[in-house]
């Protein structure tokens, strides 16, 4: 057999690699994220569905149209825009219109992701970033409407505005909470709120599936979660500190947050210890601005806030170096320092 | 069973394409090529001349320094060149090429007298003499690893592992030659004076562990049988000591640094055959597999013989076929020559068709830290490439890049799919260049210096 005729490449070894690419991880993601848009067409109506979509489209468009006028080459099909738009929709309220939408995802993909890069090169979560920018339009951003209730798909919406659990908490009005959402109505996501974040059970499920596929691992949210668990219960507002953990955890969106935006890989630290740290940090972070701030919600700052330390976590944590006693690394690194 | 090492990755093995077959004798090749390096180290100095007439084990290249190992005939014939030649490794190396008169003639072997009794000194020049060296890929001259381990080490291991995919040799090798295994680590066990030695296997080959327990139990060996999790690298040298002891090879050491000795299963199955049989390295087997491969098959060939011919004993590759490589698809080495020759470390010949590689144009790191979750080395390639792609020598060597062992499990795991491999050998090089330059120019000053020196004296004078 004459084997010049083959088309040889000559490379670098490892010559296989695995199947999953940057495409499979937000695809999976995706895919863990849909249960909870399921429940957000139940409890919300068709427009929940809609707003996804457009949010969504909206993302690759504008990540399409930007590459393309640089000349740069198509990144749509690693689907991370994609996954950006439905953050979006996810973080906003059913009412929301349209062309805000279509903002925030101008603001995500073009401001926040496109001019820093692109995918990997962002330091603060594009579609979170993208919330804080749509705050701008506060009233279209806080106009909440009751579980359960059908919104039109166009036209304008009624100002009705009802209360979501983080009011409630906001007011410390845990009785009045209690009155209005039950628990597991809070668990199951019979709720006012942003569309993708009333369902703790059904993000739950998708956080599983995405630690069970090994995309995410339990450190940012277990630490995250858990920080928030312990403050609120160290420091309970009203005399039943059981009662006014639980409603903390499942409200507002913590639960969407540490499952799937604290987890971004662009913005968190490389390192299981760095992980922790952040989760830590955004725990912290979230109770802060819940008990002290103006601001009835945290999570959304929290991460944001936490994403700007993500290089210094980073830079600071060195893994043990293979070969070097632990012993034997604290004294060196005393007598470095006299 | 236990997975002592961090991190590791666990491809599709592809091993089941071969492990069932039993090794075929490839028909005699019409020429050899020995290249004069078969082994890291000083290359050697060929001792044979264009139109001599050599016999199979005869030497035809004389080791010219201590970490070095003299390279022997494989087939008998004539010389028909001293030349450089293609080699494995993608440049030319000088070999000895000789025309096969399938004869084989064999050189005049002269084993031992009496191999039990041997001293330590005796044992590494019968090693060297016989070319043996480390067979599992490093090629590291085994008479130098012996000599530089005596009296530290306590743990003598025998790699079985054999992490790398698609490879099957050293598994068809221990079912077809445990004798000549067995027979090798007594010889080691002696040696070394331990009471045990280790030999480790993955647990997907699991009937070579089965057998080897059986006659090691019925010939009461000295020989402990750990069979290891099925994770890549597991084989790789400081992650099977660590596997084996829990002990950790310090940065920049050899194991015996923490009293480990490693040979692989050629390798010990090559000192018994030395000592006892006085035959030098001159085969080994070769698993020829891989998606381009028509028939993959595992063979029994004489060192030198071109990789065609063993692609050709196959039925040839196919048509598709876009990569060539000798070695491990983990860490082997993309051919471009089928004229390269089988050395003493070449384990495997695979050829791909597929898209193994899944490439992409553009790639980007996403930083999902799954690379710092699989190096086995404790690093975190992530970053080791930022400062690679920045130029930054100074944090590339804070962060460790030289205790990067090459395994590829970044790379392989990448979903941005970077080159991170082809960054970190490029960013050692650069580090090992530019201390060369500072090397070249201390010296430089310091001669300059002298001679100024000597130049006020003279004057003074």
């Amino acid at each position: 057999m004459n084997y010049k005729e083959l088309n040889l490449i000559g490379s670098s070894s490892p010559h296989i690699r695995t199947k999953v690419g940057a495409g499979h991880i937000m695809g999976e993601v995706i895919i863990a994220l849909l249960p909870a848009l399921g429940f957000a067409i139940y409890n919300f109506g068709p427009r929940a569905l809609v707003n996804t979509l457009v949010s969504m489209l909206g993302c690759c468009a504008f990540e399409w149209a930007y590459r393309a006028l640089l000349k740069k080459s198509n990144t749509v099909f690693d689907f991370s825009a994609a996954l950006t738009g439905m953050l979006i929709a996810f973080v906003c309220p059913v009412t929301i219109p349209y062309w805000i939408l279509l903002a925030g995802d101008f603001f995500a993909i073009v401001i926040v992701k496109q001019l820093f890069g692109g995918v990997g090169k962002n330091f603060l979560n594009p579609a979170l970033a993208a919330r804080a920018f749509m705050l701008s339009w506060a009233g279209e951003m806080s106009t909440w409407v009751a579980p359960r209730t059908q919104t039109a798909l166009f036209g304008a919406v009624d100002a009705v505005t009802y209360p979501t659990p983080m009011a409630y908490l906001h007011e410390n009005n845990l009785e009045g909470l209690m009155n209005t959402y039950s628990l597991p109505d809070m668990l199951v996501g019979f709720i006012g709120g942003s569309i993708g974040e009333v369902s703790a059970l059904l993000l739950i499920l998708g956080g599983a599936w995405l630690i069970f596929r090994r995309i995410i691992t339990w450190h940012i949210p277990v630490s995250y979660i858990g920080t928030v668990a312990v403050l609120t219960f160290l420091f309970p507002r009203g005399n039943d500190p059981l009662t006014w953990m639980l409603y903390n955890v499942l409200g507002g969106g913590l639960i969407l947050g540490a499952l799937f935006m604290a987890t971004d890989y662009v913005t968190s630290p490389v390192s299981h210890t760095g992980h922790v740290i952040f989760g830590i940090g955004c725990g912290l972070i979230t109770v802060f601005i819940r008990y002290f701030g103006g601001y009835s919600e945290g999570v959304c700052y929290a991460i944001l806030m936490m994403n700007l330390t993500v290089w210094i976590i980073d830079k600071n944590i060195h893994p043990h170096r293979f070969g070097v006693p632990k012993a034997q690394k604290a004294p060196k690194k005393e007598a470095e320092g006299k | 069973m236990a997975q002592a090492f961090f991190g590791g990755i666990h491809p599709n093995d592809h091993k089941a394409a071969t492990n069932k077959k039993p090794t075929e004798t490839l028909p005699p090749p019409a020429q050899v090529v020995i290249p004069m390096s078969l082994h890291i180290g000083a290359p050697c100095t060929p001792c044979v001349a264009v139109g001599d007439h050599v016999r199979v084990g005869q030497p035809v290249g004389e080791a010219s320094a201590f970490v070095s190992a003299p390279v022997h005939a494989s087939v008998s014939g004539t010389v028909k060149a001293v030349e450089p030649r293609i080699h494995f490794s993608g440049v030319p190396v000088m070999s000895v090429v000789i025309e096969n008169d399938f004869n084989d003639t064999p050189y005049d072997r002269t084993p031992p007298r009496d191999p039990d009794h041997l001293t330590a000194e005796q044992i590494c020049e019968i090693v060297k003499n016989a070319g043996i060296v480390g067979m599992g890929g490093a090629t590291f001259p085994t008479h130098v690893k012996i000599s530089s381990g005596l009296g530290k080490v306590d743990t003598v291991i025998v790699n079985a592992s054999e992490c790398e995919a698609y490879i099957t040799s050293d598994h068809r090798f221990l079912l077809e030659h445990p004798d000549d295994v067995i027979g090798g680590m007594k010889v080691l066990a002696r040696l070394f004076g331990v009471d045990r030695v280790h030999i480790a296997i993955e647990d997907n080959k699991a009937n070579a562990a089965e057998m080897l327990k059986l006659k090691i139990e019925s010939e009461r060996a000295p020989v402990v049988v750990d069979i290891l999790r099925t994770r890549y690298p597991q084989g790789a040298e400081k992650q099977l000591c660590q596997s084996i002891t829990g002990r950790q090879v310090p940065p920049g050491a050899l194991p015996a640094a923490i009293g480990c000795a490693v040979f692989n299963v050629f390798t010990t199955a090559a000192i018994y055959r030395a000592l006892y049989y006085g035959e030098p390295v001159t085969h080994r087997i070769v698993t020829v597999s891989g998606s381009g491969v028509v028939e993959p098959k595992n063979f029994y060939c004489p060192i030198g013989t071109p990789i065609q011919d063993l692609l050709d004993a196959c039925g040839g590759v196919k048509k598709s076929t876009f990569k060539i490589i000798v070695g491990g698809p983990m860490m082997g080495h993309a051919q471009h020559d089928m004229a390269a020759p089988v050395g003493k470390g070449t384990n495997g010949v695979l050829a791909f068709c597929e898209n193994e590689e899944r490439n992409i144009p553009e790639p980007a790191c996403i930083r999902c830290g799954k690379c710092v979750s699989v190096c086995p080395m404790h690093l975190q390639p992530v970053f080791l490439y930022q400062y690679e792609q920045a130029g930054m020598l100074a944090e590339l060597e804070q962060n460790n890049i030289l205790d990067c062992i090459e395994c590829g499990s970044c790379a392989y795991i990448c979903p941005g799919r970077l080159h991170l491999v082809q960054a970190f050998r490029a960013g050692k090089q650069r580090i090992n260049n530019a201390k060369a330059a500072a090397k070249a120019a201390a010296e430089k000053a310091a001669k300059k210096e002298q001679e100024a020196a000597a130049a006020k004296k003279e004057g003074k004078a």
